[in-house]
């Protein structure tokens, strides 16, 4: 091997990744900030017209609910994902006995697809056929839970659904982090005679700082892309009132023939994801330089 | 078993044409998968096997065609489009526009198309003066379609105004039985708004309103009339309607569960489909009001290199418009042949009075396009005003704040 | 729990009398159990469904057990369901998915621990942009780039293909599994590599006998995130396939929406478990790996 092919090895081996990334990812956002300039319809056209589609979605009450049910959706996604997988996590490493089982059956769900679980889900939530009906059957028969055909109660189905489905990873995310907070320190704090409760609450959990923004960034991610979810649950109803930007842009582009207006709708989602990720990288690549 | 014999069949097919000639090759990209539409596809299938064809199947269920739309776009960027795709109304033209559409006009002008369908359906078929799409049949739309059981129980004519539909439904209602089947899906909430509109309306208004989209019809007080009967209809519908598939609403109506159902004539598709007869079993009306909005399904045919696609292109579009091919496939999918000169015979009573609806209201100008079926509008344009006839319906908001959103929506959409 | 160990023992407070401490370990058991019980519950529905007939459906409650176990339900979706008119349930698509899965797996797992060895380990100037660019590339919403792909593939001519498939998993797998294996080299000490260089040996000497042998928890961990995103992926099964490289996803999703009159819900949920089937095994199995790989590194972020 030449000197030179060695030297420059680790570029070469990134180079087909970086030009991959260029192409794939910015290009292609670079295409889409195009097209949402244009006019386009069916398919895509490239004569620049205006800011036309920015005014129309700006106007359009179904891309305001969207807005608002992504920042209702993801808040209550993301925090309660986040507690509810620490506190699983935190109840599992009380050296339970069956650990192994109950870690699978929080986890499983990640392994499902929603537009396999949401049929289910869709039965259950179902308020003619499912847990409402089962209830009543059993002779409660003030009992409600028609949330999935209730527009101002639908998204939260959807939570139901997305926090199922995701937080089990979380917990497993937090479960690794506590199995590798030094011991030492545990120990310490435990012969001082310091109660069980505060030894988390004061050393285990603020020592696992990074895991919550890993989990963060990896819930918002979720939160962000959520897409499968509202198709298999709601199909975005009743009426628009479960539409996400996703289904949003994805209507619009394949639905309604209406592509300038979806590449429109695509950058602001590009937006909410820069200001979410810029800082995470900035902190993360700040830190490593050091 | 079958598809021993289809080959068997499609072997002679090839022997008896001759080497010279490619064998037909189709690929076709549908969105046909209910029981009565997947029975009906099958027997096209056949037929083009039998002529020595061979058939790709490319079914994208779901969301009315969107799954359909989404891999059709991105297989006619990709340089890969089907043979045939189920498109329709004014974006067969939109497809043109795009120049992928292939020209059949030899095989039309061959079969005298021209001459065998109505005008206004024709004319959804041509793109500048060529052919560029077949039809398969004619829905009409405007059908209320009841238990008859039920009806005769309770002592209630099918409805000719919608104040004795709504006279009906409240009688119904207080007799403990669901008035109104209906799946809580968007295009379902259009496809009943539409019939009001041209049941309250009437064919002028509906033509001005949901076609030309004049400002004046849609922020009139018809509009705001018809919003409040759609208001009246919500709650003649029980509460699980939403995200419910239109056939299993239909399946409410044949098991007695519910009364009427509004929605265009596949669901007779499915009544046929589970053995029940129409007049006996079920009683099929026109909604209340004049008139007739049509629902054309249609393949259009992508350009594609190779003699065997263009072969099978040719082949598919004479199949599709010959006589025999409309009558089995429409007794199936519960529709009309759109070419006028098949028989009836064989035909139940609705669609007998669909067919002379469809030339009476040809006459007069009131064979109208359905906005909700993609027939009158473009897609931006149609799905703009289903946002809020779907909005308004799954919501308390009031009828006049839906007229201001409808016109609002309409103008932002152009 | 042989696999995580335990050498901490947060005990119970000392001062607390061993009635309290059972009674506060019943409540803990019981609060594990109900949380059980709703993970659980839709897989529950899924599976009882699926052993029912249509009438013990139509009759019974939800979370009934069935009365009469049946496996004509399993059999139906496998075999002989309908997706339009092609009748032969997801047998052929399962395959499809196969095919596309494990090559996309395999080949982003490859490219990601090279690219994460590189910017961990041998961190040239423009190394940390290349990776916050990479990162940011997870974030993309793939509706996004559905139409450019889809050109894209055109010009490649693999359009509608396996390999196309493959092409575009790979390419959007890259992001998080670089982002895994950076993350996990990160905290091996450089003096390793240095050491190695010193000893005369190449990049790929060093990756090859140093790096890999100490990445498996890392590539369970890999191997698994991409598994269940490839097998379970939906849109981009849907638009880049054609007659014939249908993934199971998109079969599952005709014969749920290929009904007649009657919903067969008992159908339905088989075919959903049938497709889900892969991705819930490697769960399973691996499932102990994947908490000990995320243990191994890859949160420390």
């Amino acid at each position: 091997m030449s000197k030179w092919l060695q030297d420059n090895m680790p570029k070469i081996v990134l180079a087909p990744s970086f030009v991959a990334v260029m192409v794939f990812v910015y290009g292609f956002i670079g295409w889409t900030a195009w097209v949402s300039l244009t006019r386009s319809r069916l398919m895509p056209r490239y004569e620049l017209d205006s800011f036309i589609q920015y005014e129309r979605l700006a106007t359009s009450p179904r891309f305001e609910t969207a807005m608002v049910n992504l920042f209702i959706f993801g808040t209550l996604f993301i925090v309660i994902a986040m507690v509810l997988g620490l506190l699983l996590a935190i109840l599992l490493d009380q050296k339970i006995r069956t650990e192994g089982a109950l870690r699978t059956i929080y986890l499983y769900p990640m392994a499902l697809s929603m537009i396999v679980t949401g049929t289910a889900w869709k039965w259950i939530l179902n308020p003619g056929l499912g847990l409402e009906a089962m209830v009543q059957g059993w002779g409660f028969e003030s009992f409600e839970f028609d949330w999935l055909v209730d527009p101002d109660m639908a998204i939260y189905t959807i939570v139901i659904a997305a926090i199922w489905q995701s937080s089990g990873f979380v917990m497993a995310l937090f479960l690794a982090g506590l199995r590798s907070v030094d011991e030492e320190i545990i120990k310490a704090a435990q012969v001082d005679g310091i109660p069980h409760w505060r030894v988390y609450t004061a050393i285990i959990i603020p020592s696992m700082a990074p895991i919550f923004l890993s989990a963060f960034i990896v819930l918002a991610h979720l939160a962000i892309k959520s897409f499968d979810l509202v198709i298999a649950l709601t199909g975005g109803g009743p009426g628009y009132a479960t539409d996400l930007p996703a289904t949003y842009m994805y209507a619009m582009a394949f639905s309604r023939g209406d592509i300038g207006q979806a590449a429109s709708s695509a950058m602001v989602m590009m937006l909410v994801v820069f200001a979410i990720v810029v800082p995470y990288l900035y902190s993360e690549l700040r830190v490593k330089d050091d | 078993m079958k598809t021993y014999v289809l080959s068997a069949a499609s072997a002679i097919a090839i022997a008896a044409t001759g080497a010279a000639y490619a064998a037909p090759e189709a690929e076709v990209l549908h969105y046909w998968t209910s029981g009565g539409e997947a029975k009906s596809v099958a027997v096209l299938q056949e037929e083009f096997a039998a002529n020595g064809g061979t058939w790709t199947d490319m079914p994208v269920a779901g969301g009315g065609g969107d799954a359909a739309g989404t891999a059709l776009r991105a297989r006619v960027l990709s340089g890969n489009a089907p043979t045939a795709a189920q498109i329709k109304g004014p974006s067969i033209q939109e497809w043109y526009q795009e120049g992928v559409l292939a020209d059949i006009s030899d095989v039309a002008e061959a079969n005298d198309w021209a001459n065998l369908l109505p005008a206004s359906i024709a004319s959804h078929m041509q793109c500048e003066g060529t052919w560029c799409a077949v039809p398969v049949n004619v829905h009409r739309v405007d059908w209320i379609w009841a238990n008859t059981e039920i009806l005769s129980a309770n002592g209630i004519e099918m409805p000719t105004t919608w104040d004795e539909f709504n006279a009906a439904a409240e009688k119904l209602q207080a007799a403990g039985i669901i008035p109104l089947a209906h799946g809580g899906q968007a295009w379902q909430d259009a496809t009943v708004f539409e019939t009001v509109v041209l049941g309250l309306g009437g064919p002028e208004f509906y033509q001005s309103a949901l076609v030309d989209l004049d400002p004046a019809a849609l922020t009139s007080d018809t509009m705001v009339a018809v919003f409040d009967q759609m208001r009246t209809l919500r709650g003649y519908v029980d509460d699980n309607f939403s995200g419910r598939d239109w056939n299993l609403a239909t399946a409410m109506v044949m098991n007695g569960e519910a009364a009427f159902q509004i929605m265009g004539d596949w669901a007779k598709g499915e009544f046929l489909a589970a053995g029940k007869k129409p007049g006996v079993d079920f009683t099929c009306a026109s909604t209340p009001g004049d008139g007739f909005l049509y629902n054309v399904d249609s393949f259009a045919m992508f350009e594609v290199d190779g003699d065997d696609k263009k072969a099978g292109q040719a082949l598919l579009a004479e199949l599709v418009m010959g006589p025999k091919f409309q009558e089995v496939f429409n007794m199936n999918k519960g529709s009309i042949p759109a070419r006028t000169d098949v028989s009836l015979d064989g035909f139940d009573s609705c669609a007998q009075t669909s067919a002379a609806d469809m030339t009476s209201t040809s006459e007069n100008g009131s064979l109208l396009p359905s906005y909700a079926h993609g027939m009158a509008l473009f897609g931006a344009q149609a799905g703009a005003i289903t946002d809020v006839v779907t909005a308004h319906f799954n919501s308390d908001m009031s009828s006049e704040d839906a007229v201001k959103m409808l016109s609002d929506a309409v103008a932002n959409s152009m | 729990m042989t696999d995580i160990s335990h050498t901490r023992s947060p005990s119970m407070a000392r001062n607390q009398s061993p009635t309290v401490k059972l009674v506060l370990r019943v409540v803990l058991y019981i609060l594990l159990g109900l949380f059980a019980l709703f993970y659980l519950m839709p897989l529950f529905v899924m599976i009882t469904t699926s052993l029912k007939s249509l009438d013990e459906i139509r009759t019974g409650d939800l979370i009934s057990l069935p009365r009469e176990v049946t496996l004509d339900a399993w059999k139906t979706a496998w075999a002989t369901a309908c997706t339009g008119i092609q009748c032969e349930g997801v047998r052929p698509f399962f395959w499809n998915s196969v095919l596309i899965a494990i090559p996309a797996v395999m080949i982003s797992t490859l490219v990601g621990a090279l690219n994460g060895y590189v910017v961990a380990q041998w961190r040239f100037k423009g190394a940390n942009i290349f990776f916050a660019l990479m990162l940011f590339g997870c974030f993309i919403p793939f509706q996004v780039v559905l139409l450019p792909m889809a050109r894209v593939l055109g010009i490649m001519g693999i359009a509608g293909t396996i390999p196309g498939l493959i092409f575009v998993h790979v390419i959007y797998g890259l992001g998080f599994t670089t982002l895994f294996f950076r993350n996990y080299y990160v905290s091996i000490p450089d003096e390793l590599t240095k050491a190695a260089k010193v000893d005369g040996a190449g990049f790929f000497r060093i990756f090859w006998s140093i790096f890999l042998p100490l990445s498996l928890p890392i590539i369970v961990v890999t191997v698994i995130w991409q598994f269940t995103q490839i097998w379970n992926d939906f849109l981009f099964g849907v638009s880049f396939s054609q007659a014939g490289t249908q993934p199971v996803t998109v079969a599952l999703n005709n014969i749920v929406n290929s009904t007649t009159g009657v919903k067969e819900y008992n159908v339905d949920m088989a075919a959903a478990i049938i497709a889900a089937l892969p991705t819930l095994l490697v769960y399973v199995v691996a499932g102990k790996y994947f908490i000990r790989g995320l243990t191994a590194g890859s949160v420390k972020g």
